[in-house]
């Protein structure tokens, strides 16, 4: 399993290309602050927000019953699922109750964190994702390497070779017009043609059993109003308490994901349409655990906008790949140790920790600092990078000793000056993207005491 | 144990000590901008997110503003222009796949919110929900004096009404997934006129 450290290098392979993704994220970064700024109390938003979402975690199995409540009473059934593997289960029960072997879906982090897509796919069911990036990547045989701009690492030239071969453009068409005009028409004729749609949710409300998505293309309200069955998949942090908080959430979630004032299609889905049968799919997966973690707990209160992405200086020149989960960025890796400590103890490290994540965060999660406590649990844990961890305690030995640390400062000094093979190779990591900088004649305490003391 | 108790007792075990949600009282009853300063934010916003607004002083004037090829499907809620376009009431239960075809649906919003220019549309005044969505344009009707500044006034609206479906539309269907190049027209309409009624 290759690490992050890895698979950024192999990103990193075509810089052009590393380049194009920064400053394309940049711009959706910058969009989001000039959106932001027209709100005059934005700060408060945000606070407004957090502290609303605070409530619902102290709260939750309460708001959670509630919600159960309401929901049932609007005819939807309700079905809990501890982890993916239960998720899955309970989704492929109800399609193979209808005797569905086809199903499309519109845009859930969650179902790409369950792996959904290749559990139905190895039990004969056919999922055609609906939302253009997320068709894209599916088509390319990818996981979403953003969480609300899934193809962005993808250049149109690329997707119209893929759009050639699976969906039958012409060859060498990467007008993006075109292109999404080409999957308009195969895709109405999917959402024609399947029985049953899965959608993820933005927001539940608690007091009314309702939940709401967002969509700017119309993909989820397009297959859920014209299939038989509607399943709705959300993890058990989504719950809002009342109807009314939507609009703080609302006005915060598209303005910090892409500068948006608002998606084009806030849908609120209350009870099924006569005929139609709807389920949701309550799922934990983590969550309870990560709910008792107090360092960590705030990381619930996420609402997916991937403003952390976009400002992020290791996400832009990394991609979202090189984070080797469904959620990649700084919220990625705070949440992902949490399902699974040794395989993603590298995603802590993954960060400058500069703090921007943490600035730009609709709920105000301190990200930043979640990613110092986990890297310190890591450790402490045993899970940390063996390398490192000798490095270190070569470091700890040079700083605790004056006079290894001058011994060790002049040696170092000195290997630069008359063998900078030494260091100016492969396999000193520094080396790789940068020249190592010109020796300096002296140390500070050399100089000080020639001219100070 | 069943699923549910479990994932409820282990929540119930993690979670903190309660914390009360705070007052958003301060943005519900803030004083409104004056409605014409409204109204012209709505407009503005409309035009940045790709919707067409069109002032109109009656609902018989919308007809001056449709450009209607001959042969095509055009659906509405609307009862002053059934002599343009067919009645949406009799699909209310009919299987929404026969609406494919529907070229332009015209509805009737009941507000709209300057701030993001969002139209507010229940299922009643979609006739089926699937409509606003499969119609390859889309024109909604509203109210000059039904638009209100923010979505705290939205949701202070929405209170006590009971809807199993409704939706905020602001603009046409849209993506920019192909290098965040804004495309109109996604999966749903290709164009949003929203007719604003002055009288």
């Amino acid at each position: 399993m290759k690490d992050h450290a890895a698979l950024s290098e192999a990103f990193n392979k075509d810089e052009q290309r590393v380049n194009w993704h920064d400053e394309t994220l940049w711009w959706v970064r910058q969009k989001r602050d000039k959106a932001s700024h027209q709100i005059p109390d934005w700060e408060e938003l945000r606070e407004a927000a957090s502290q609303i979402k605070h409530n619902v975690l102290s709260d939750l199995g309460n708001y959670l019953e509630q919600f159960e409540k309401q929901a049932i009473n609007n005819g939807i059934s309700v079905h809990w699922a501890a982890d993916a593997k239960e998720h899955n289960d309970i989704v492929h029960g109800i399609l193979k109750r209808h005797g569905i072997t086809q199903m499309v879906k519109s845009k859930s982090m969650l179902t790409e964190e369950c792996h959904l897509n290749h559990f139905l796919e190895e039990q004969g069911i056919n999922v055609v994702d609906s939302d253009l990036g997320e068709l894209i990547v599916q088509l390319a045989k990818e996981p979403p390497s953003h969480i609300v701009l899934p193809c962005i690492h993808k250049k149109k030239e690329e997707i119209g070779d893929i759009f050639h071969e699976h969906l039958g453009s012409e060859k060498g068409e990467s007008d993006p017009q075109i292109l999404t005009e080409t999957a308009r028409i195969h895709l109405r004729n999917t959402f024609l043609t399947r029985r049953a749609a899965l959608t993820g949710v933005n927001f539940a409300v608690a007091e009314t059993g309702e939940f709401v998505v967002c969509t700017n293309e119309g993909n989820a309200d397009m297959g859920a109003h014209l299939s038989d069955v509607h399943i709705a998949s959300m993890g058990i942090e989504k719950l809002i308490p009342q109807r009314k908080h939507l609009s703080v959430f609302l006005r915060l979630l598209t303005r910090s994901a892409t500068g948006q004032p608002i998606t084009t299609y806030s849908s609120h889905f209350k009870r099924p349409r006569p005929g139609q049968e709807m389920h949701i799919v309550l799922v934990d997966n983590g969550r309870s655990i990560q709910l008792g973690r107090e360092d960590f707990r705030n990381s619930l209160k996420c609402i997916r906008c991937g403003a952390c992405m976009n400002t992020c200086p290791v996400y832009r020149r990394s991609g979202g790949h090189s984070y080797h989960t469904a959620v990649a960025g700084p919220i990625g890796s705070i949440l992902a140790p949490n399902l699974d400590m040794k395989q993603y103890a590298d995603l802590p490290f993954a960060s400058t920790l500069c703090g921007s994540c943490t600035n730009v965060c609709p709920v105000k999660i301190d990200i930043h600092d979640q990613l110092y406590k986990w890297r310190q649990v890591i450790i402490k844990e045993g899970y940390g990078d063996k390398k490192k961890a000798t490095a270190m305690q070569a470091m700890a030995y040079t700083l605790s000793s004056p006079k290894v640390y001058r011994i060790a400062g002049k040696a170092g000094r000195l290997v630069m000056k008359y063998a900078p093979f030494a260091v100016n190779n492969s396999l000193n990591p520094w080396y790789k993207q940068r020249d190592m900088p010109e020796p300096p004649k002296e140390s500070f305490g050399e100089w000080y005491k020639k001219n100070r003391s | 144990m069943t699923t549910r108790e479990k994932i409820l007792a282990n929540v119930r075990k993690s979670q903190p000590p309660l914390v009360t949600a705070p007052d958003i009282f301060l943005w519900e009853n803030r004083q409104q901008a004056e409605a014409s300063t409204v109204l012209e934010t709505f407009k503005t916003v409309a035009g940045n997110v790709g919707s067409k607004v069109i002032s109109v002083e009656s609902i018989a004037d919308i007809k001056n503003h449709l450009n209607i090829l001959p042969g095509t499907r055009i659906l509405t809620s609307v009862p002053e222009l059934f002599d343009v376009a067919d009645d949406v009431a009799p699909y209310q239960n009919a299987n929404p796949h026969q609406l494919e075809n529907v070229e332009l649906a015209i509805l009737q919003a009941e507000f709209g919110v300057a701030e993001n220019s969002a139209l507010w549309v229940t299922e009643k005044q979609m006739g089926t929900r699937v409509l606003p969505f499969i119609c390859q344009h889309l024109a909604l009707v509203v109210n000059a004096g039904d638009i209100v500044a923010d979505m705290h006034a939205a949701y202070q609206r929405t209170q006590g009404s009971d809807h199993s479906f409704a939706t905020f539309i602001a603009g046409p269907s849209k993506t920019a997934d192909i290098e965040q190049s804004l495309v109109l027209g996604a999966h749903g309409p290709r164009s949003l006129n929203i007719f604003v009624l002055t009288t």
